[in-house]
This record gives C-alpha cells, sequence and structure tokens, in this order.
C-alpha cells in the first residue's frame, strides 16, 4: 500500500510498504476514506517529538470502511468508521473511569518504558506519533490496523458525508474537552490561545456550555475570522498587548478561564519565547510555551486554566509563583476520545456543531507531503487538509 | 533515642537493599534483588490459577522459552540469555497459598540460581495486586549483568515488561503490539 512516512526534520514522504493484517483478535483493518494533517503532526515534521524512527507512517485523525475483522471485533465489514486517535483497550482501571488516554494496557509494554522513565508512568497508545507513544503506524495511508477495534472505533450512519465527522477523531473532541476542562459556568468570560483547529471547536463548544464572551488570541488572520464567525471577539497579538487587552475587556478582572491550545511550539518575539527557542536548539529544554505564561497571568483570580495544547517535556520560567497565588486550578491531558464520541456525533447529526468551516484544502494522500509543508509555511490559508487516497484517481 | 520508621519496602532502601530483601525470603538463592508490583483489574481467583499453571507463564514471559512441568513442585525452566544462548535450571515450590502466594528456590546446578515469590492481593474494585520479589545471581557477576542489560534481558527490565504483558493479557485478553501484520509480529517476538 501507499502511505505518508516520516524520513527526518521536514522531510516525509508517500513510500509503498507492505499491507496491514490482521495481529490479535480484536483488531480490525480499514480502508482509509479520509484523513487529516494536524498540527500535532508539525511537531513531528519540525522535529520536536523525540523516538522517532525513519519509516514511521503518520496520522492520527483518519476515518475509513472495514475491510477484515479480529474473531474478537464487534464490527462488520462494510461498515464506516470513524477512529479514536488514542488506542485504549477498555478494560483496565482507567477505561472503566472513561480516562481512557490514561489507558494502562494501550502501548507494547516495551513501549512503556520511555513514557514509565520520563513521566513516571505509561499513557495510552497514540496512532502515527513515535515510538514514545506506541510506534503505531497511522492513518496517512491506504489502510491501517486498528487495535481493540471493539472500543475505539464509532459506526457513522449512513448518507453522511466524510468532511462532517472526520474531526470525532481528535480535535472536535479535543476542543470540546478543553472547554469542559475550563469548567465554564454562565456568564463567564473564556479566553482562548490559538486559533487552529483545536482552539475554534474550543471557542464554538464554550459558547456551546454557556459561555457568555469568548475571546480568541492568534496572529493569523484568517483563522481569527473563523473564530469571530462563531461570535467569538479576536486580539491580534501582533498588533494588540494581550494582558492589556485583555485587562481593558474584562474591567481588570481577568478571563474567568483560559484555554491554552498553541502549546510547545508557541510563535512570536518574546524574551521569554527567545530564550526558550535557544534552549530548545541547544537541547536545554524542551518546549516553548509562551502563550501558556501569559494565559496564566491573564486569568483572573481563582480562575481556571485548561490545556488542551501538546506538550512533551519541561519548561522553564513557568508561573509557579502566580498559579499558586491567585489560586488557579489547572486541567489538561490527551484527550478522552471514546468518552465524548457518542455525544459529539449525536450533535453533528443534529448541527448544532459545524466541523466542515475547517477545512481549507482536500487533497490526494500522494500530494501529503505538498501539503505538510503548506500547512507549515502558508498557516493562514491552510486551515485543515484533508487527504483522500486515490482522490486524482 | 528513637529509630527512624519507615515503611517503605525494603528492596526500595538506598542502602543494601538487595540483603535486606533477601533476609525477607526463606530458602533464599541469589544475592542481588527486584521487585515489581502491579495492579490487575480482574479477581485474584482468575489471576491465581492463570499464574499457577507454569506452563502459560511463557505467554507473556518474552525471554521464556518453555517450562516444563514435572511434579506438583518442580519444573524445568529454558530461558533465552544474551548472545542467542540459553540457561536453564530447575525449580522447586518452597510456599503454595492459593489466591495468595506462590515461592520457589531454584535446586543446585541452575544456570542463574535464583528464588523469589510471588504475592496475590485483593484490591477490591482496583481488582488484584501482584507483587514478583525476585533474587538472581547475574551470570558472571557484575560484566554479564551489563551485557545483559545492553541486550535488554536484565531480569529488572524483563520483569517489568513481563508483568505489563501479563496484565494485559488478564485484562484486555491479548498483548498489545505495534506490529503491522503478522509477519512484522514474528519478526519483533512477543
Amino acid at each position: 500500500m501507499r502511505a505518508l512516512a516520516w524520513h527526518g526534520k521536514h522531510d516525509v514522504r508517500v513510500d509503498t510498504v507492505d499491507d496491514p493484517g490482521i495481529v490479535n483478535p480484536r483488531d480490525c483493518i480499514i480502508k482509509v476514506t479520509s484523513t487529516a494533517i494536524c498540527g500535532s503532526d508539525l511537531h513531528l515534521y519540525d522535529g520536536y517529538i523525540p523516538t522517532m524512527k525513519a519509516g514511521d507512517i503518520l496520522g492520527h485523525e483518519f476515518m475509513g470502511e472495514v475491510v477484515e475483522v479480529g474473531a474478537k471485533s464487534t464490527l462488520r465489514k462494510g461498515q464506516r468508521v470513524v477512529v479514536p486517535f488514542t488506542i485504549a483497550c477498555g478494560s483496565c482501571y482507567h477505561c472503566g473511569k472513561h480516562q481512557y488516554s490514561a489507558c494502562d494496557n494501550g502501548l507494547p509494554a516495551d513501549n512503556q518504558d520511555i513514557a514509565q522513565e520520563l513521566y513516571g508512568h505509561p499513557m495510552a497508545g497514540l496512532f502515527g506519533y513515535s515510538h514514545m507513544t506506541g510506534g503505531y503506524a497511522g492513518g496517512q495511508a491506504e489502510y491501517v490496523r486498528v487495535p481493540f477495534s471493539d472500543v475505539g472505533p464509532i459506526v457513522i450512519p449512513d448518507g453522511i458525508e466524510d468532511d462532517k465527522v472526520l474531526f470525532l477523531s481528535d480535535i472536535l473532541p479535543t476542543g470540546w474537552m478543553a472547554a469542559e476542562n475550563a469548567d465554564i459556568e454562565p456568564g463567564d468570560t473564556v479566553a482562548v490561545w490559538g486559533c487552529g483547529p483545536v482552539g475554534l471547536f474550543a471557542v464554538q463548544s464554550a459558547f456551546l456550555m454557556g459561555a457568555e464572551r469568548v475571546i480568541a488570541i492568534d496572529h493569523f488572520p484568517r483563522r481569527l475570522q473563523l473564530a469571530r464567525q462563531f461570535g467569538a471577539e479576536t486580539l491580534n497579538f501582533e498588533q494588540t498587548d494581550i494582558y492589556d487587552a485583555l485587562m481593558l475587556m474584562t474591567g481588570g478582572i481577568g478571563p474567568d478561564a483560559v484555554i491554552d491550545s498553541v502549546g510547545l511550539e508557541s510563535h512570536g518575539l518574546y524574551v521569554d519565547n527567545v530564550i526558550d527557542q535557544v534552549k530548545v536548539s541547544t537541547f536545554l529544554g524542551t518546549d516553548r510555551a509562551h502563550a501558556n505564561r501569559q494565559a496564566i497571568i491573564a486569568c483572573r483570580k481563582g480562575g481556571r486554566v485548561s490545556m488542551p495544547a501538546v506538550y512533551g517535556g519541561f519548561v522553564d520560567k513557568w508561573p509557579l509563583g502566580a498559579f499558586m497565588e491567585k489560586g488557579l486550578t489547572l486541567k489538561t491531558g490527551q484527550t478522552h476520545v471514546q468518552h465524548y464520541l457518542p455525544g459529539l456525533l449525536q450533535a453533528i447529526l443534529e448541527e448544532k456543531i459545524d466541523t466542515t468551516f475547517l477545512i481549507s484544502h482536500r487533497m490526494d494522500l500522494e500530494d501529503a507531503p505538498l501539503g505538510y509543508q503548506k500547512f507549515h509555511d502558508e498557516q493562514n490559508d491552510y486551515t485543515k487538509i484533508v487527504l483522500k487516497p486515490g482522490l486524482n484517481g | 533515642m528513637t529509630e527512624s520508621r519507615d515503611d517503605g519496602p525494603v528492596v526500595a532502601a538506598k542502602k543494601n537493599a538487595d540483603a535486606m530483601t533477601r533476609a525477607t525470603i526463606p530458602n533464599a538463592v541469589g544475592n542481588s534483588a527486584l521487585a515489581r508490583a502491579v495492579t490487575i483489574n480482574r479477581p485474584v481467583a482468575e489471576i491465581y490459577a492463570y499464574f499457577r499453571d507454569f506452563s502459560n507463564l511463557p505467554s507473556f514471559m518474552e525471554n521464556v522459552v518453555r517450562v516444563t512441568v514435572s511434579d506438583d513442585t518442580t519444573s524445568h525452566w529454558e530461558v533465552k540469555a544474551p548472545g542467542g544462548t540459553t540457561v536453564e535450571w530447575t525449580a522447586r515450590l518452597t510456599a503454595d497459598e492459593p489466591n495468595a502466594l506462590i515461592a520457589w528456590m531454584s535446586e543446585e546446578g541452575a544456570d542463574v540460581p535464583n528464588s523469589g515469590r510471588v504475592e496475590f492481593r485483593e484490591a477490591g474494585a482496583r481488582g488484584t495486586i501482584v507483587t514478583a520479589t525476585i533474587l538472581y545471581d547475574p551470570p558472571a557477576g557484575v560484566v554479564g549483568k551489563l551485557i545483559a542489560k545492553m541486550f535488554q534481558r536484565e531480569p529488572a527490565i524483563q520483569a517489568r515488561r513481563d508483568l505489563r504483558r501479563f496484565k494485559q493479557l488478564m485484562e484486555a485478553g491479548e498483548i498489545a503490539t505495534a506490529a503491522m501484520n503478522r509477519k512484522q509480529f514474528e519478526e519483533m517476538g512477543l
């Protein structure tokens, strides 16, 4: 089959590789019909995520048709499914509590060592996202082996086009959980750093959860325009001092909840960011976190910090003092996708949530390397690329 | 002066952990100690029964090639060692309390003299806590241990991974693998 493989920093290629097949009884194989490039794939593209190997197949947002099932899969051939990016067993203590991204058994035993050393505990497996998260082949491919297929994939009713439901795989539930983690109360003002897909879904979700005002922060005009479509007020950090603006807009109180959907590659020319940049390039630290610092400083006293953004290692100069003195609460984590799927599919079917607005480009899987380059270099215009195997025939 | 009280398991002590752990094992054989605990979300009777049938152990113990059960108390073990070699020993049960404890010691002539115990403890809604404590003499002493570690066959690493696989097998009914297909699975091993 054809698949998009990582070969190094800014080097991804579509290679011909072996077809996947059933290995364990709970597996299924799906033929991919749509797969997206995620903002977090750019962290791999930029070489920030350790434990990548040349030839690793990328992609963790995908859906398709079931073409093969293991003896214990509950799926049937021909069903259309969206697959969660988190690989979870459904039977451990954490899955029982719907903390799917903390699944004990999603990672192969040998791959658990790194996370155990680095984080204290191994987490769930992820598709196409380094060997630290399992070394599973991803979904930017013609076919994918899906483990624990009786727990993860959600069946899509006939007649619903791929583009409407594809983002159930990651960014929609991630944006939703980000808003949920902000513990929004009616009348709240919520500030969202980063108007990438997760930030934009967090904006929509925050309003659905009762936020009175949502203030969205980015520097790409097109992305800020999309946030405005959903009723957000917007701030461009290249034009406006964010702290001053937020204080004036909230009468000096600050946002009741802040959402950092930027993460470890925070942009902008700030002193702390430049120092982080130097440290990252000299391996003294791994994560740049300017947006996160700014969010904590702006958040109102006793407010909530929600962090859907991806961080992998350590940050310096994190404002722990401000965090403690102001009595903030932080909620974060990889998304418990499986927990949110039924409710969010229903919301899409009832047209309470729109997802297709996000897609700026559709490309053939064969053009995926160009897609990565465009998504990386032209973030204003390329808000979301969906790859379709065989699109160009 | 009162003695400083510490509830930490002796195997986690910063000093003399090996010797203090050895003192807790009746019929101790081997001088290096390791211990690992894992909580498995299944009833204790099920966990104990699967483990007690030693012929099951190669299904999750990656380096154990074969366990031949000779009688109620003795079994013969063949285990992969670094450099494509195999080490063997005969193990004799020194304690067997259903749903609670299995303890063993290797007999004279073992390639890797060892002993230890596996405890099973009911943990309410969380299932069963399985704690393995193992004493062993690494082949060729410190150098052998270093070589084994390089080849990832160091007993501490192996015990940690084997317990994870045991948990996966009991909870999920299968052992997680990233292999894309059967061919890759055979190449990767367990």
